[in-house]
């Protein structure tokens, strides 16, 4: 017979950590596909992968069972996420020089008629991969989960530990940070 | 260029991108291999952790007691009255046999 979550997270506790296994294998795509909302290179989405589970061993009695383990899981993951990316912060400047050919000429289509620039694109979506990491760690997780995950004020608050009204000062902020930096691109290339 | 617009597309592009949720191959054998080595590294963790922090007590210990017999005057009298004695004690046989002749 299959144990329940909270058996498994029990006998962890008790000391065997061999349960731990079913709950790594359950819930290890989610964590992999919040991770590679962050980072591109697949060694660094295994490594936040990893050092989720090993957090998650670390601090699991700190789990009280109140919410879902997934809840509890995913606000790990996130904050991991948010660590990485500001272990990693890279250059702020994008230059319309950096992009691809693919890149650029989507962008030219959209300056020339942008109802027929396709958001489905692959060249749209690594544009907005580019811009993304030229965004502050805080800029990108807030337009990361509000505007592409589409999460509320309330739930990222939850996420990231933040307070509701932090968090709507940092969207805000992000929103901005996201407009200067396209802007600035542009500006370099059509102004 | 309209840049809220271009923003727009953007994030709608990046919604429209859902990311992959494929797993390594045994990964979680790999995070459990990790928890079992690093129950054994922790052990010795500890007692490193342990002989530092006793280390560095030691060191703040004689750095203390260093500071007080340097400022404190008793200290640096006695330490004068110590070197006298035992310049006297040394040369008290020389006087001895000065006052002698």
């Amino acid at each position: 017979m299959e144990r329940t979550e909270a058996e498994l997270i029990a006998a962890v506790l008790q000391g065997d950590p061999a349960s731990f296994e079913p709950l790594v294998q359950k819930y290890s795509p989610r964590v992999f596909a919040t991770a590679r909302r962050y980072a591109r290179r697949e060694s660094e989405v295994e490594d936040i992968a990893q050092e989720v589970w090993l957090k998650a061993f670390e601090k699991l009695n700190s789990f009280r069972g109140e919410a879902p383990f997934e809840h509890w899981l995913m606000r790990l993951t996130v904050r991991t996420c948010y660590d990485f990316l500001r272990g990693h912060q890279r250059s702020r400047e994008l230059a319309f020089s950096d992009l691809t050919r693919p890149e650029a000429d989507w962008l030219e289509r959209f300056v020339a008629q942008p109802e027929t620039a396709p958001e489905t694109a692959d060249a749209a979506k690594l544009l907005v991969g580019r811009v993304l990491e030229k965004l502050s760690p805080s800029a990108r997780l807030v337009i990361t989960l509000l505007e592409i995950e589409d999460r509320s004020v309330r739930e990222i608050a939850g996420l990231t530990g933040w307070s509701v009204p932090l968090v709507k000062v940092r969207a805000f902020r992000a929103r901005a940070e996201m407009r200067k930096i396209l802007l600035k691109m542009a500006t370099e290339k059509y102004l | 260029m309209n840049i809220a617009e271009l923003q727009k597309k953007l994030l709608a592009a990046a919604r429209a991108d859902t990311p992959d949720d494929r797993v390594p191959y045994a990964f979680e054998k790999r995070v459990l291999a990790l928890l079992a080595s690093r129950a054994g590294a922790d052990k010795w963790v500890y007692w490193t952790r342990g002989l530092w922090q006793a280390a560095a007590s030691c060191a703040a210990i004689a750095v203390l007691l260093g500071a007080w017999l340097f400022f404190d005057p008793m200290a640096s009298s006695n330490a004068t009255d110590l070197s006298q004695n035992f310049e006297s004690t040394l040369l008290a046989s020389v006087d001895q046999s000065d006052q002698a002749q």
